[in-house]
């Protein structure tokens, strides 16, 4: 038996890849949306992955680093380090702002690590041009998507750092590329205050009776001193030994630090579950909406298309083709639609995904699940139309 | 052979029911045999349509008498339940347009039908050249039917009518758009096949060209047949 499906196709092929095309870019754009929250996903994983904790210690009661503000003093690490199970623990600070190269600036996520500190937690972990930072001040290793060159002079706040290092996928849990500086400077970019700041708060403290004492020198510039010092860091990152696990490290910081101590898989719950699920739902009923719409105009297509044939379909049901003959053409058509459709838009989505700015990642997973979606949406699509097409009179044939 | 192609005893159809009801045929009777080539003729609203459609079993006579070939298919209800079979294998339709199927060449037009009856793709396509032979359009085989003259349409589509060698052929104005020439060319190829492969031939038409031609000729008028002999004139 010959393929009326196959014979339809090859005789109006123009036609009909023309609306696979057109078809595939919606395709693509719903392969995109998954590529979109993948990439979100992905980003709040990297971001967990190549930070190289097994623990996040934060201020008590904070989801932070990443979710909340968090706030501990900067000499906690050498207490964690006396903990057992310890191996490494080294201060971070985390804060998404403006930075500035020339004319243009760039959102990204400043993180403050401790120069020369390798291999820390925390630290960028591998590089793709240029070297780690080893000076205590103004130098910056920054991730390749912020656009920034080797040499290139950033602007953070009021001091400029030197691009000495590149490296690749440091992002924050939004997707903004990180920008890593020695800790004391993006200490000060973070909880330093303005000149004016600066000198308004010390007339305060200094017109203040409590901190001004007649008869007791030495307060008042003890009180300021404190004032002007930033020993807080927003985390501190632990490594813990082979042979523990992180819930028998992190308990003991609880109970005896006072402190929040999360592990990987708490602190993945709240980037996936939290931070982003917002955005995740967001583009889950973004996606349920196009899959819908994809249905529908699939539907209106293989509809259509059969209308165009009724004529011949009234024939062929007059000259005796089975119900099942005539369903199955309409089927095959409609499935050889969708895998029109599916290959245009795969190659688009992959095409387009690295002209985002931000990272969409296509996993073969996704696009298999995708497949399989296309072909059940168009073979549930082609319903209406068998449908119609079964409900052709057969004396529309003979006329009269 | 078969002794009778179609035999229609008192066929009656009503539409509707109660005081709306119309009743398009009111007691047909007809008879043509193998090889025999007959005219239906009769005004628009005479029932022509109403009764290719009860003989092509695509509706149900109200009740009635019908014979195909040897075989009793309606007595006051169908006797035969695959209908669709019954006009894919017994039945062969010739229509005012030709209607071949756009997207098959015009061998795989033909050869269509063996093939839905279940036969090999390779029998079915020898009866169809076979057919297109005969018909003198075998040349074109190949070709898709928008790339045929209107003539050869036709005759494509009386092949794809016998290639099941049906008892009986329905043609339903064959000759309607074309010229005199043309339309009586598709009558001696009528005539020509039926004779050939003893097929029992019924031509609905009102085509004043072509009614000199037939040798018997049936008149419907308000639902009843009337039958006649013709002037068989284009082959004596």
């Amino acid at each position: 038996m010959i393929s009326l499906a196959g014979r339809d196709i090859q005789h109006a092929w123009g036609k009909f890849v023309f609306t696979g095309v057109g078809l595939g870019l919606l395709i693509g754009v719903t392969l995109t949306m998954a590529g979109v929250y993948r990439g979100m996903v992905d980003d709040a994983m990297v971001l967990l992955d190549n930070s190289g904790a097994d623990l996040w210690v934060v201020q008590k009661d904070t989801l932070g680093p990443y979710a909340e503000p968090s706030s501990l003093q900067d000499d906690l690490y050498r207490g964690l380090l006396g903990m057992p199970g310890v191996a490494r623990a080294a201060n971070v600070t985390y804060l998404t702002m403006q930075v500035r190269e020339g004319e243009r600036d760039v959102r990204a996520m400043v993180v403050g690590v401790r120069p020369g500190g390798i291999g820390e937690p925390g630290q960028p972990r591998y590089l793709v041009d240029g070297r780690h930072i080893t000076r205590s001040h103004y130098e910056a290793v920054a991730d390749v998507t912020a656009g920034f060159k080797m040499g290139d002079h950033l602007r953070i706040r009021r001091n400029d750092y030197t691009v000495v290092g590149l490296t690749r996928r440091m992002v924050s849990s939004g997707g903004d590329p990180m920008i890593f500086i020695p800790l004391k400077d993006a200490q000060e970019a973070q909880f330093l205050k303005d000149n004016d700041a600066i000198v308004q708060q010390r007339r305060r403290t200094a017109a203040n009776p409590a901190f001004n004492r007649p008869g007791v020198p030495g307060l008042l510039d003890a009180v300021t001193a404190s004032q002007s010092a930033n020993p807080y860091v927003n985390a501190v990152l632990v490594q813990i030994k082979p042979g523990y696990s992180p819930e028998e490290v992190a308990e003991p910081i609880r109970r005896w630090k006072r402190l929040q101590v999360y592990t990987r898989a708490g602190m993945q719950a709240i980037l996936i579950g939290k931070l982003i699920a917002t955005s995740a739902r967001q583009i889950g009923m973004f996606l349920v909406i196009l899959a819908i719409v994809s249905a529908a105009i699939v539907a209106f297509i293989i509809y259509t298309l059969t209308l165009g044939k009724i004529r011949e379909i009234a024939v062929l049901k007059l000259l005796g083709t089975k119900n099942r003959t005539i369903s199955g053409m309409i089927m095959q058509q409609a499935v050889a639609l969708g895998v029109i459709g599916f290959v245009v838009g795969k190659i688009a989505a992959t095409y387009w995904a690295g002209i985002f700015p931000k990272y969409v990642l296509l996993l073969p997973g996704d696009s298999a699940r995708g497949f399989v979606a296309v072909v059940v949406m168009c073979a549930l699509a082609s319903v209406l139309a068998i449908h119609a097409a079964l409900k052709v009179d057969p004396a529309e044939a003979i006329g009269g | 052979m078969h002794k009778i192609g179609i035999q229609i005893e008192g066929l009656r159809k009503r539409y509707g029911k109660g005081d709306t009801a119309v009743d398009a045929l009111k007691g047909v009777d007809m008879q043509v045999v193998p090889g025999e080539v007959v005219g239906l003729i009769g005004p628009s609203g005479s029932g022509k349509s109403t009764m290719l459609k009860c003989l092509g079993a695509v509706i149900e006579p109200t009740n009635g008498r019908m014979i195909l070939g040897d075989e009793v298919i309606y007595d006051n209800g169908w006797k035969i339940k695959d209908l669709r079979a019954l006009r894919r294998d017994q039945i062969g339709f010739v229509f005012q347009a030709p209607y071949l199927i756009p997207f098959l060449n015009v061998t795989d037009n033909v050869a269509l039908l063996p093939m839905l009856a279940g036969r090999s793709n390779a029998e079915a396509r020898k009866r169809a050249v076979e057919l297109l032979e005969a018909l003198d359009v075998a040349h074109r085989a190949g070709a898709m039917p928008s790339q045929l003259s209107g003539g050869e349409q036709q005759r494509v589509s009386i092949a794809r009518a016998l290639v099941n060698r049906p008892p009986v052929i329905l043609a339903d104005e064959p000759t309607a758009p074309l010229d005199s020439e043309r339309a009586l060319a598709v009558i001696r190829i009528l005539n020509q096949m039926a004779r050939q492969y003893e097929t029992a031939v019924i031509v609905v038409t009102h085509d004043e060209k072509i009614i000199p031609t037939f040798k018997r000729i049936y008149h419907i008028r308000d639902g009843r047949t009337e039958e006649e002999a013709g002037e068989g004139r284009a082959f004596e």
